[in-house]
């Protein structure tokens, strides 16, 4: 697949730091404190938005330690494995018993709502929380499933054409949130 | 991002180093899978998994149902002697049924080497070689390897002991295809008769001077990494291949103290199933260093991870 055209900067490094550190405290005030919370990312990237806002999230509370984080791979979970080649799967890792716990599921960019529903899904397997909200950095619309985000570091209104990519320090060497297009 | 662009596992003679890597990493996940409290994904709801097996197997044919089932398809288990070929038909019709039932993954064992690949050239379905005569059983070798790697991080550069029938043993075969593919080094040891020196020849071609034939034990462990000790099986002794089980255990049974001319730490494995006392001491199989429960349990993560990658591959094909 050729590269498509950078189309726009949506976030440089500086926009994404501040809407992290906004997400970080409305996770903190709409939960009341932290008791009981846990960050559970969807890989790849969400995993590491995830480290970075429980870090975040322990400053706000000024906590000794992180909240718990957690990673989950949706590979088995997907409902397009009938209609596409299957993509590796990579172990998930929960290192804390999900049972009761307020978990945020957090994302890069949410788009149809498939991956969340895949999410859900795969959360279950591990326990019954005692509640589920979802943190992406970008809400790209074109929804597919009835899935909303509780936090959100960016609405961008997008067309089925171009591309949202989000780059992180960790995974691609800088912060930064870019469309991609797409015309033709 | 690669995939698994095959419809069949027939053996690691054809794999490359990548493909074996690609099936190790994803055999990491479905470990991970194992751990859970709810041990089951969805990924081939839908499916459905046969296991066809002319030879008896509780070990094998047990490990793959439980995988299949953990992925969530539909497996049935079908022995020889339930089955129609008993009547007279032949294996491809008994593939062609199948297929009319809308078979996904045909997990087949049989003592003829090659018929994997026969069913495979004939059928749409994946196909799965569970062992096939003296040929291959490529998820042994894969779940071998994804034990000595999880074990040492690596397996270049490891020095790996292989002992026992090696001349009939299809675990062998698939061991050393993918130990040397993977870069590591191997001494296959054994009685002339089951292990000749023409043997190492086979390999000699593609990876000159990485396996050698020995025939005493303690040359065979001497630096050795990890050690495969391989079943014998006692149907060879009344074709005359050695002479007596009392004989080969006293020169070719793993006891402690033979283990202990070994690396410090040398990991123990055997695909089992085990017979006590001659090919292996009990104290050396339920030891500190063996890692035989550890394989049975690797087993199942790796059929998952060879399933899911060829169901994936059914419709890209």
């Amino acid at each position: 697949m050729a590269e498509d055209r950078l189309k726009a900067v949506l976030m440089e490094a500086r926009d994404l730091d501040r809407a992290l550190t906004r997400m970080a405290h409305e996770i903190v005030e709409r939960n009341r404190g932290v008791e009981d919370l846990a960050l559970v990312g969807i890989k790849t990237r969400g995993e590491v938005i995830a480290r970075r806002l429980a870090a975040r999230v322990a400053g706000v509370e000024r906590l000794a330690a992180p909240v718990p984080v957690g990673a989950l791979d949706v590979t088995l979970y997907r409902d397009d494995v009938h209609t596409r080649p299957a993509r590796p799967a990579a172990p998930s890792s929960l290192p804390f018993g999900v049972q009761d716990k307020t978990v945020v599921l957090v994302d890069d960019v949410l788009y149809t709502g498939r991956t969340v529903r895949a999410a859900l899904t795969a959360l279950l397997d591990y326990g019954r929380a005692a509640r589920v909200q979802l943190a992406v950095l970008v809400d790209r619309g074109l929804r597919e499933l009835p899935v909303r985000a509780d936090f959100v570091g960016k609405n961008v209104p997008t067309s089925a054409r171009e591309r949202v990519r989000v780059l992180l320090a960790e995974t691609d060497g800088e912060d930064k949130v870019a469309i991609l297009g797409g015309e033709g | 991002m690669g995939t698994l662009g095959r419809k069949d596992l027939l053996d690691l003679e054809g794999l490359t180093a990548e493909e074996i890597g690609m099936i190790l990493d994803e055999a990491e996940a479905f470990r991970e899978v194992g751990l859970r409290p709810v041990k089951k994904v969805p990924a081939l709801r839908g499916r459905t998994v046969i296991n066809l097996f002319f030879e008896p197997s509780t070990r094998t044919a047990t490990s793959f149902h439980l995988a299949a089932q953990r992925l969530s398809a539909d497996v049935l288990d079908i022995k020889v002697g339930d089955s129609s070929v008993k009547k007279g038909e032949t294996l491809l019709d008994t593939v062609a049924t199948f297929e009319a039932m809308d078979l996904g993954v045909l997990i087949l064992r049989t003592a003829h080497s090659g018929s994997a690949a026969f069913v495979a050239r004939h059928s749409r379905a994946s196909i799965v070689n569970a062992g096939d005569g003296m040929h291959e059983h490529p998820t042994q070798g894969l779940l071998d390897l994804f034990t000595l790697r999880r074990r040492f991080g690596r397996v270049e550069g490891l020095e790996v002991a292989i002992v026992g029938d090696v001349l009939h043993s299809r675990v062998a075969r698939s061991d050393v295809w993918g130990l040397l593919k993977l870069g590591a080094r191997v001494r296959l040891c054994g009685p002339a008769t089951l292990c000749p020196q023409a043997l190492a020849a086979v390999w000699e071609g593609a990876f000159p001077g990485r396996v050698r034939v020995v025939h005493e034990l303690e040359a065979a462990l001497e630096g050795a990494d990890a050690v495969q000790v391989l079943r014998i099986q006692l149907e060879r002794l009344q074709r005359f291949l050695f002479p007596s089980t009392r004989e080969y255990s006293r020169h070719y049974c793993l006891t402690s103290a033979r283990l202990r001319g070994a690396k410090p730490g040398c990991l123990v494995m055997h695909p089992g199933p085990m017979n006590r006392g001659l090919e292996i001491s009990g104290g050396v199989a339920d030891g500190p260093q063996s890692a035989i429960r550890g394989q049975v349990a690797n087993g199942v993560a790796v059929r998952m991870a060879v399933l899911h990658l060829l169901a994936g591959s059914e419709e890209a094909a």
